[in-house]
């Protein structure tokens, strides 16, 4: 399988920038390009700049929407810094960066998500603090 | 301090992104000087976060002080480590393309750092939402 991948990346590759040196013959489309990096950086100037503009100025009269907010910011900071500066996308090694990628996100969601739920719970599942309480366990 | 610090790390991600481009043209000199300058950027950013933290610890918030300081000097530090040892990685880079060229493998080795330090900046995105932003909030 990995050796299909590989074939149809170099292909890829080649397509793109014909004559170039066989020294990294399967990342040229990999390492992306001048522009690539230019609208990545300014995408995420950008997507920085806002979220501190929104706190510093607290727009929001309520703390709790500025934090959705910035949070949103964030996840679409992450995804630019993804696409343009580690090149994430549905072809290179055949997609199968793609797929550990979500592997990864589905990870960390599971560890976050249960620990939080975990730590949540924990109130519940204390032992007794005071003697009293001690002597009234159901 | 940390919009200073944000716009260190994603200048560093930019120039280390132009490093790349000097790699796949196979301009050795132009790789040492980017890979140089996305050095200086992460030294930067561990000085003003190390100094931070010596101001921090002066006014006696130290990590001891509370909950949120723990988790604050316990993530940034994490961070900072993080980028220190992307620069030892960098340095001992810069040395292996110094003497040997732009071989295939260091061509690898530069890809694996590329990788490595654009995620510190995808992390330092999720590290001053949270801690920072999130922090001033409440």
């Amino acid at each position: 399988l990995s050796a299909t991948a590989h074939t149809d990346d170099s292909h890829g590759g080649h397509d793109a920038r014909p004559g170039h040196h066989p020294g990294g013959h399967d990342d040229a489309a990999a390492h992306g390009s001048f522009n690539g990096y230019m609208t990545g950086f300014l995408l995420s100037v950008i997507l920085t700049a806002i979220p501190f503009v929104l706190v510093m100025s607290r727009t929001f009269a309520n703390p709790d929407t500025t934090s959705y907010v910035i949070l949103g910011f964030a996840a679409v900071q992450i995804v630019v810094h993804m696409v343009y500066f580690l090149h994430m996308n549905t072809r290179s090694e055949g997609g199968w960066t793609l797929l550990a990628l979500l592997f990864t996100v589905m990870l960390v969601v599971i560890t976050l998500s249960g620990s939080i739920w975990v730590m949540f719970h924990l109130n519940d599942n204390m032992m007794p603090m005071s003697p009293t309480e001690m002597r009234n366990m159901p | 301090v940390v919009a200073v610090n944000t716009s260190m790390l994603l200048l560093s991600s930019i120039t280390y992104g132009f490093a790349m481009l000097e790699m796949q043209r196979g301009r050795k000199n132009a790789v040492l000087m980017w890979l140089g300058i996305t050095g200086l950027f992460g030294l930067a950013f561990v000085g003003l976060e190390l100094n931070e933290f010596r101001h921090l610890i002066s006014e006696g918030a130290g990590p001891q002080r509370s909950g949120f300081l723990s988790s604050f000097f316990t993530l940034v530090g994490t961070h900072g480590l993080h980028v220190s040892f992307g620069i030892v990685w960098l340095v001992t880079l810069m040395v292996q393309v110094a003497q040997r060229g732009l071989v295939p493998e260091n061509q690898r080795r530069l890809m694996c750092l590329s990788m490595f330090w654009h995620f510190l900046d995808v992390v330092w995105i999720g590290v001053f939402t949270f801690v920072y932003l999130m922090g001033s909030l409440h």
